[in-house]
């Protein structure tokens, strides 16, 4: 029994250590300017990336729910995050840039999270593939209602409109936050590589706790056996919505982080459409459903391959980054190829250390 | 005194009436027995008296408490605690966390108390892992303790899923064919178990099974079923020698 707490507890030291590891080195090779501004400029991202994974694999392998909307929250959380610091910039210039970050990154979370409630409560009677496709089409709406929102803060107070800039009859044109498909222009550039490092380690914490708490025992057990967790007096809905919303609100995180690294934030297919909850997801398979290191170094991996292939193949990038994507996938989770690693590694283990390898053997 | 006591029990399912008119009173630390066909609605009495189902009519009474209708987690808590017919446990967590998820509601703290790993934490969970301990060494599951569940011989998941139950520590205890799949040797080991389980926990114990040996050997008192409707009630010896059992089980000439 005490081997296996301190089982978990090693993993645990192992994906914090790597975290950290990453983030020292890279801080070595930056220092010693060893990268390039291409790398550079995509450490934001990993980080945004790394924490959407992890936060979809709450709901997907923890919860055992397929959802599809994962952008969808991510745009909450980035939109309602830099329309705050937006408006926190214009109307208290004073306030320091590292509060109005710390505020931003709760105003993302909560939003999100909020949201994650509201659409949970009626998404979470599906099951399945009902529950997949009913969350794609809400993180689709989501996307469309913001590029239609036009959003604006005066003297007089807050306009409001979902039809034309000229319709929030505001005097001054450069007091209007969200334009519509336009987005949101001029907010700060608060992230960096180390504050993205430090929410991923913060995302980390509170879900593989989570997992190994009292509470993380019983999302479980609801994914691996509904009927039984009742019967023992599990609340399922309770935690089916506990579980959703958190992974919601750790998307709204990253949201937050990607918007305050990019001046222009507009929601187009490509960063916050189904595409990308997609990505999320692959993310969350390849790596493994439930496994939080896996699915965080398959976001990292992922998202580098097609820029490391840049450099290399440009024409065949995108298919050899598909083959490369289908190999991973065989060799991760072919059933033939998990006997083979595991003979391997047997092999190696026992070639290395004599004595345990006759253990084994008996 | 009665813990559990069923009245006029019915239930329809389009136009068949599954259970009609069920009733019995099962005293406490008893070892009751439910008996009857396949498809004569055992199950679905299970299924009313936990709250899967609703009972279009009928009252159930636990322990003095009028519990009709209502959710089965609210059941759980109120002290009834079931296994399945068809395993149902918590396949990919270990044997350990099977029964701490069952000790969920007896030994508890906030979200942010696991989270934050606040003192509670290590505390409660200590608890946990001492209680659930305490009850994997009396199924003879402690060796296996950090086993997936899944990986568990049948026989130990059967044990598996009861000390999950006791774990939810409740006053009524209902085991749907718990020898179902089991060779005699095994039938015999689980009869011991249920003995047990009822001398050391104090627990009044229902139960369904076709096995007649193990209903003969351990059942103080049956109910019948057939079509949904009670056939016969009373003292093991007497039912079993009934001539409507006999006929209901082997059919008439």
């Amino acid at each position: 029994m005490k081997k296996t707490m301190s089982k978990t507890l090693r993993s645990n030291i192992i994906t914090i250590g790597l975290v950290v590891a990453v983030f020292v080195i890279v801080q070595i090779l930056i220092g010693t300017g060893n990268i390039s501004s291409l790398m550079k400029g995509l450490l934001v991202p990993l980080c945004v990336y790394a924490i959407l994974a992890v936060s979809l694999n709450l709901t997907v392998g923890i919860l055992g729910e397929l959802s599809l909307g994962h952008a969808g929250f991510m745009c909450i959380g980035a939109f309602s995050s830099a329309f705050f610091s937006k408006c926190m910039k214009m109307f208290l210039p004073g306030m320091p840039a590292g509060l109005r970050f710390f505020l931003a990154i709760l105003v993302g979370a909560a939003f999100a999270g909020l949201l994650g409630i509201l659409i949970g409560i009626p998404v979470l009677r599906l099951k399945g593939d009902y529950l997949a496709i009913v969350t794609l089409a809400f993180g689709e709406i989501i996307k469309n209602i913001i590029n239609i929102l036009y959003l604006g803060v005066d003297e007089a107070g807050v306009h409001f409109s979902l039809k034309s800039s000229m319709d929030l009859h505001m005097e001054d044109s450069d007091k209007i936050i969200i334009n519509g498909a336009m987005g949101i222009t001029g907010t700060p550039g608060d992230s960096n590589f180390t504050i993205g490092i430090v929410l991923l380690l913060i995302t980390l914490i509170i879900v593989l706790n989570l997992i190994h708490s009292r509470d993380g025992r019983a999302i479980m057990s609801i994914r691996d056996n509904t009927i039984a967790a009742e019967s023992v007096g599990i609340p399922v809905t309770r935690y089916k919505l506990m579980a959703f919303s958190i992974s919601a609100a750790l998307a709204g995180v990253a949201g937050v982080l990607y918007a305050h690294n990019l001046s222009t934030l507009t929601a187009t297919p490509k960063n916050f459409g189904y595409n990308m909850s997609i990505m999320i997801l692959v993310f969350v398979v390849l790596g493994g459903m439930g496994n939080i290191r896996g699915s965080m170094i398959a976001a990292v991996v992922l998202t580098l391959l097609p820029e490391l292939l840049r450099g290399v193949v440009s024409d065949y990038r995108m298919l050899i980054y598909a083959i490369i994507l289908i190999v991973m996938m065989l060799f991760n989770w072919a059933p033939k190829c998990i006997e083979w690693r595991e003979k391997t590694v047997a092999m190696i283990r026992g070639k290395l250390s004599p004595k345990s390898a006759a253990k084994e053997g008996e | 005194m009665a813990i559990l006591e069923v009245q006029n029990l019915s239930i329809s399912f389009g136009g068949l009436r599954a259970v009609d008119d069920f009733h019995v009173t099962v005293e406490k630390g008893a070892l009751y027995g439910l008996i009857g066909p396949n498809g004569a609605g055992k199950t679905t009495v299970f299924n009313l008296l936990t709250g899967v189902y609703k009972p279009d009519e009928g009252i159930i009474t636990l322990d003095g408490k009028d519990i009709t209708g209502r959710k089965t987690i609210e059941i759980n808590h109120a002290g009834i605690a079931r296994t399945f017919q068809n395993i149902r446990l918590f396949k990919e967590l270990t044997v350990l966390d099977n029964v701490k998820v069952g000790l969920h509601n007896q030994n508890s703290y906030g979200t942010l108390t696991g989270i934050l790993r606040l003192p509670k934490y290590f505390r409660v969970e200590k608890q946990m892992n001492e209680k659930a301990a305490e009850l994997l060494k009396v199924f003879d599951l402690d060796q296996e303790a950090s086993m997936l569940a899944a990986n568990l011989p049948y026989g130990k998941q059967r044990k598996l899923e009861i000390a999950r139950a006791l774990a939810t520590n409740p006053k009524l205890l209902l085991l749907d064919e718990p020898a179902a799949g089991m060779n005699p040797n095994e039938t015999q080991e689980l009869m011991d178990t249920i003995h047990f389980v009822r001398e050391h926990f104090d627990m009044t114990i229902l139960l369904i099974e076709h096995d007649m040996k193990l209903v003969s050997g351990i059942c103080e008192e049956l109910t019948v079923l057939n079509f949904g409707r009670v056939l016969c009630q009373g003292k093991t010896a007497d039912v079993l020698n009934n001539p409507d059992v006999i006929k209901a089980y082997l059919g008439s000439e």
